[in-house]
């Protein structure tokens, strides 16, 4: 069964208009799917358009050309209501609402909902106490919002989109400013609620890390090549992400699913190790000091260096063999010859 | 939350207590010193020593004191529609200039408007008030056209103080040219006086403030949205341009009639919603609006009874007691500003 995407667009361009007849276009072409039940993170560098493309699809800026599809409704022609109820968003935008407790944050969610004083039902009510509980947050819901930790504003701001009931949510960065363990946190809150609450949720990051664990699909987008979309898994095997950041001073090391400065290599070793992440750390402290790496021990020529265990290096070249403790006496080495 | 909700209602009962406790008050103090009994038989409708003093209290001390009243109310409460319009606390109706626009439109109808004299009857009185309209909501839509790319806010607040400048200086251009008369009657108006509505005027005044309170409570909903930022409230369903244009309807009709009738009234708009918010504790527009509308009452009519008190001596201009409630409560915000919860966004 070939899934129905919840937002589609076939040849989109999105950018601004600066006045008069003025385009300022920041990418054309662009082919867009995105999936109920699913987490899209929408990489990319700063500039390449990520926000301009989740604001073009949030409805809140038109697209140059090209229509943009949600739920099989024309993404322009729908009522305000109609998309306040269709399209939640996260941003990233300077609020005032420090004094207003986590609930009522919460509970401006169902706004599209409520009457014209937006006044809670007995409904609202029971959604808002859901939201609470989903993101992990209701035994904070009566402290303000200027007391909480800027992760914990983060995951009411999600609560606030949750109880939106839209079924896409367009998140702007929201694990910028987060330390590590909320952002595994958020991250983690957002993939559960894409499957158990049925949810299209696209994120934009620059938290590759967490993307490639928890995204079920991802979006790369860059000036180069446009928008480059696939399953995570497929995405990093087939190398798309060598084009995300054309720079040569980066590279994308496909086993361990990251980014590293692309190494200058003056010198070769030959490393034996058996164990692997002794081998992984050891080259990683080889790369830094500028040798690259070799496991072919056939050839004589190159020095070579057997990793015993942390404890345990010996460095061989040219007959002469030196015995070493530990890393740290290996990098006084490395930096000494 | 109903914790909370208990505490505002209690909130609103006892200011609601003490707005009717002021305004009594009000009617028992005065330039004129005038005996309780006497105050309590001409609003009983009972014999009066004097003709004058029933005069006094009728024409001149009810009138003065719903004025203050409604004066207060229209202040604070178009102070807090500017501070959440603009998502900065430090703004207010005299800070971005509004008030100065509304003198504009008065000294405008006043110095070049020919002989026309304020108060010298009802066509000239509407057409300062009109004038004041015209001036308070042109700065306002200036300023709303600034912020709609200028997104840092002191420096909003900064072209909301020139724009105030530029106007400043086109009054005193008009006050170069005016006739010695003129520019006394527009001295004397823009000292800031309650008792310059007449009890004919007070239904004139009444409706208008009346509307743009109304106007305001109206629009809690939307307000309560646009704490999150114009984004998220129109991703909420909020029509931000229509909001923008009540918002400055309403704030135009509170600011420019009190500022037609009483003079430019400062720091009530500034501070007020300050008040209400550390009383509150809470940026709630549904309890915050009237809370802070009752504080302003309470605030102004306080401020009248102080102008009153040399007695004999005269009233002191309403704009030499506003600030002494007004300055303290803003310098308090801003140095403690780390542990008020509405500040940290």
């Amino acid at each position: 069964m070939i899934p129905t995407p919840v937002i589609s667009a076939q040849h989109l361009d999105i950018g601004y208009r600066t006045g008069g007849e003025g385009v300022k276009c920041v990418h054309r072409n662009l082919d867009i799917a995105l999936y109920a039940g699913e987490l899209t993170c929408l990489l990319g560098a700063n500039g390449a358009g990520k926000s301009t493309l989740l604001r073009t699809l949030s409805g809140s800026q038109p697209s140059l050309s090209g229509d943009v599809w949600v739920n099989g409704t024309l993404l322009k022609g729908m009522s305000r209501h109609n998309l306040s109820r269709t399209i939640g968003v996260v941003l990233t935008d300077k609020t005032a609402i420090g004094g207003l407790t986590v609930r009522e944050v919460v509970a401006l969610g169902r706004q599209p909902h409520t009457g014209f004083f937006g006044r809670l039902s007995a409904h609202d009510k029971v959604v808002v106490d859901q939201s609470l509980e989903a993101c992990g947050i209701a035994d904070k819901q009566l402290r303000y919002m200027a007391s909480l930790s800027d992760g914990e504003r983060q995951k009411v701001m999600i609560a606030k989109a949750l109880a939106q009931e839209c079924p896409i949510v367009l998140l702007d960065e929201p694990t910028a400013f987060l330390d590590i363990v909320s952002r595994i946190e958020v991250m983690s809150l957002l993939h559960r609620i894409a499957v158990e609450h049925q949810r299209a949720i696209l994120l934009s990051t620059h938290d590759i890390e967490q993307a490639l664990v928890l995204s079920d699909r991802l979006w790369l987008l860059s000036r180069e090549n446009g928008l480059v979309t696939g399953v995570t898994e497929d995405l990093i095997l087939s190398g798309g992400f060598n084009n995300l950041f054309p720079h040569t001073e980066i590279h994308f090391d496909p086993l361990h699913g990251s980014y590293y400065p692309t190494v200058q290599r003056r010198k070769t070793v030959v490393v034996e190790c058996v164990d692997e992440t002794l081998l992984h750390w050891t080259v990683n402290m080889l790369n830094r000091n500028g040798y690259g790496v070799s496991f072919d021990s056939e050839t004589s020529a190159m020095p070579v260096l057997r990793v015993v265990n942390k404890q345990s290096l010996v460095w061989k070249d040219a007959g002469c063999e030196v015995a070493l403790h530990s890393f740290d006496e290996l990098s006084q080495f490395l930096r000494e010859r | 939350m109903s914790r909370s909700l208990s505490h505002s209602t209690l909130l609103i009962v006892t200011l609601t207590i003490l707005v009717a406790i002021l305004l009594v008050a009000n009617l028992f103090v005065g330039s004129v010193a005038i005996p309780v009994q006497e105050v309590f038989n001409v609003l009983t409708g009972q014999e009066c020593a004097r003709e004058s003093w029933r005069y006094i209290i009728l024409e001149s001390r009810i009138p003065q004191a719903v004025t203050a009243l409604l004066a207060g109310c229209s202040l604070a409460v178009a102070g807090l529609l500017l501070q959440t319009t603009f998502n900065n606390p430090l703004a207010g109706p005299s800070i971005l200039g509004i008030d100065t626009g509304a003198s504009l439109g008065v000294a405008v109808v006043m110095l070049a408007g020919g002989a026309m004299v304020v108060g010298s009857g009802v066509s000239a009185f509407l057409a300062t008030i009109v004038g004041a309209f015209v001036g308070a909501s042109a700065v306002m839509a200036v300023i709303l056209f600034f912020s709609t790319f200028v997104r840092n806010n002191l420096m909003l607040l900064i072209i909301g103080m020139m724009v105030g400048y530029l106007t400043s200086s086109l009054i005193s251009l008009l006050n170069f040219f005016a006739s010695a008369d003129q520019v006394h009657a527009y001295t004397m108006w823009g000292m800031g006086n309650l008792s310059s509505v007449s009890l004919q005027q007070l239904p004139v005044y009444s409706v208008t403030a009346v509307c743009g309170l109304v106007i305001a409570f109206l629009l809690s909903k939307p307000l309560n949205a646009m704490l999150l930022g114009t984004r998220y409230a129109e991703n909420l369903g909020v029509n931000i341009s229509m909001t923008r244009n009540l918002l400055l309807l309403a704030t135009g009709l509170l600011t420019a009639t009190t500022t037609a009738f009483c003079g430019p009234v400062t720091f009530i708009g500034l501070s007020v919603p300050h008040i209400a918010r550390l009383l509150l504790n809470s940026s709630n527009h549904n309890t915050l609006l009237p809370v802070t509308m009752l504080c302003g009452g309470v605030v102004l009519l306080l401020c009248n009874i102080i102008s009153v008190l040399p007695g004999d001596n005269g009233i002191i201009p309403i704009n030499a007691v506003t600030p002494l409630i007004g300055a303290p409560v803003i310098i308090y915000v801003i140095v403690n500003q780390k542990k008020i919860s509405y500040f940290n966004g």
